[in-house]
């Protein structure tokens, strides 16, 4: 019998289902998968070198572009860095609609995972379906930004502004459909025999396994690890909401295809609670060291003028130090880490994008199954390449 | 307090040679211990005090600021406990090497390529220490603060001609 030789395969950058600009070299033996070698820095802009040439109000705007997918989550995890830096408090309202936001974010990710997800692994109506709610959300960050993706809505110590009058039924009417929405994707994919078979014993990760790789998000409560930042570290006024967070019990594709389908059940959940919280007040702490002027004092007084000018081109000293901040994006724990020197720009901003931990995993979850089950596996593993590559 | 912290404490009676400071800063605690002790101490700290996930691996510059150049910054996470660790040493530019944290944790993997490529310091005994974000014959390592924010061969940056 001849010898048998492994074949080198060149997956991406420019392919379909590799979500972005992601280049594997796979090592087959026949279909079967040997090793995988993930290429990344494709899209490396250096946010975290561009960061130390720019204040800290400066900064905010790249990182939406992290993952971009997510604008407002990231948004929210640099703000709260530089909040727990500069200790400021932030006004009820304003951590209310944060939180609006921030969880409409996350079903916003999520719709693009299950859109893309299915439609790599064979189901094109949800992606179509899918697409259509997640326009109803753009709609929402154009009505309160300006933008559908690159929101920069946040600030230091609050909101750029305060929401217009439609937010609230806006989001109230999307959120009163989108449970409806989700039993429809349901009806499409749980019971699917073809969706089953691609994805039940996929991807399999135990969940020690996934800890000492450092999969977190639902990624890592798919493999059955009860942990979730929002309820276990809470952060912007979180510990006054009730939500379950979801598990799951095989550690497999399904699972993790579950976890973030209730998970978008439970964001409604929690975004119906802020809307019931929501009170009139200011969106912007009183700290006029740190915090932009209102825009009317900005428009009608040279007082306001001179602050803007003033926070908008010096931006304001931090305090010597280092803080952490952790927030728990919608495709695991999004970290900012900053190290001021006692200047009014961080000496060091460094980003813990969960994706680029995350696809490390890719390779204990895919060798030994075909080259059409790691299609399934990235798209599990629910990766953005804009944050892996930062 | 920083000093009743469940693992300073712990870390102060096993390893008191090798601790070098312990900072509390808006409720987060930093241990900086010596490069010789390093690995011995992140792995007590995983495997007796459920420090079992590493949440990020990365360096700092302090280029003309401080003694030794980089500081490399571990950040723990007890899954159990709920809790944070910030676990940082200091790496001379002239021995710009320590050993790998590979060996506690699978995710330092790619973390330490990503500090070899964007700081240039060298891990012993990685299994893979490759580039990971700079094309393989790229030269210099872009987040030191010696590397010039426009790139090497460009003008520097003057601001805007208008």
């Amino acid at each position: 019998m001849a010898a048998t030789e492994t074949m080198t395969l060149n997956m991406g950058p420019q392919h379909p289902s590799t979500h972005g600009v992601l280049r594997l070299i796979l090592e087959l033996d026949g279909e079967v998968i040997v090793k995988v070698t993930p290429h990344i820095g494709f899209l490396h802009r250096g946010i975290e070198k561009l960061s130390e040439y720019r204040t800290y109000h400066q900064i905010l705007p790249l990182t939406d572009r992290l993952d971009y997918l997510a604008p407002m989550s990231n948004n929210l995890g640099y703000i709260l860095a530089v909040e727990k830096l500069m200790a400021v408090e932030v006004p009820d309202r304003a951590e209310t609609i944060r939180i609006i936001m921030a969880e409409l974010t996350r079903l916003e990710s999520h719709l693009v995972w299950i859109a893309c997800h299915a439609l790599d692994i064979g189901a094109m109506t949800v992606f179509i379906y899918a697409f259509r709610e997640r326009e109803t959300v753009m709609e929402i960050y154009e009505l309160i930004s300006g933008a559908r993706m690159t929101s920069n809505f946040f600030r230091v110590g609050g909101l750029s502004q305060d929401v217009p009058d439609e937010f609230v039924k806006k989001v109230s009417d999307f959120i009163d459909v989108m449970p409806g929405y989700l039993d429809q994707y349901e009806g499409l994919l749980t019971t699917n025999p073809i969706w089953l078979k691609r994805t039940v014993g996929n991807g399999v990760i135990s969940a020690e396994d996934a800890i000492d790789i450092g999969l977190t998000g639902p990624a890592l409560r798919g493999s059955g690890v009860d942990w979730d930042l929002r309820r276990d570290n809470p952060y912007s006024g979180y510990e006054k909401y009730q939500f379950k967070v979801p598990t799951g019990e095989n550690c497999d594709t399904f699972d993790r295809y579950k976890v973030r389908l209730i998970e978008m059940r439970e964001a409604c959940k929690i975004v119906r609670q802020a809307l019931d919280r929501l009170k009139p007040g200011p969106v912007l702490a009183d700290c006029p060291q740190v915090c932009y002027p209102p825009k009317e004092n900005v428009y009608n007084s040279i007082e306001g003028l001179i602050h803007h000018f003033k926070i908008a081109s010096e931006g304001f000293p931090a305090p010597e130090g280092e803080v952490y901040q952790g927030v728990e994006a919608p495709k695991g724990e999004l970290g900012f880490y900053i190290v001021s020197d006692g200047g009014n720009k961080p000496e060091r901003l460094r980003i813990r994008p969960p994706s680029f931990v995350n696809l490390q995993a890719i390779e204990q979850m895919s060798v030994g199954s075909m080259i059409a089950d790691l299609v399934a596996v990235i798209g599990t593993l629910d990766i953005v390449l804009g944050e892996i590559d930062r | 307090m920083a000093e009743n912290n469940r693992a300073v404490l712990k870390l102060k009676e096993k390893f008191a040679a090798s601790i070098i400071d312990v900072v509390e800063f808006r409720g987060e605690v930093t241990v900086t211990v010596a490069k010789s002790a390093i690995i011995e101490v992140l792995s007590f700290l995983k495997h007796s005090l459920t420090y079992n996930l590493l949440t990020d691996l990365t360096a700092v510059d302090y280029l003309g600021k401080k003694e030794e150049r980089f500081m490399m910054v571990y950040q723990l996470y007890s899954i159990p406990n709920k809790d944070r660790l910030r676990i940082k040493t200091p790496v001379a530019e002239t021995d710009c090497i320590i050993p790998t944290a590979t060996t506690v944790w699978k995710t330092a993997n790619w973390l330490e390529r990503e500090v070899f490529d964007l700081f240039g310091i060298n891990f012993t005994g990685h299994p893979d220490l490759r580039r990971i974000l700079m094309t393989d014959d790229w030269i210099g390592h872009p987040l030191r603060k010696d590397y010039p924010l426009q790139g090497p061969d460009r003008e520097p940056y003057k601001g805007r001609l208008s």
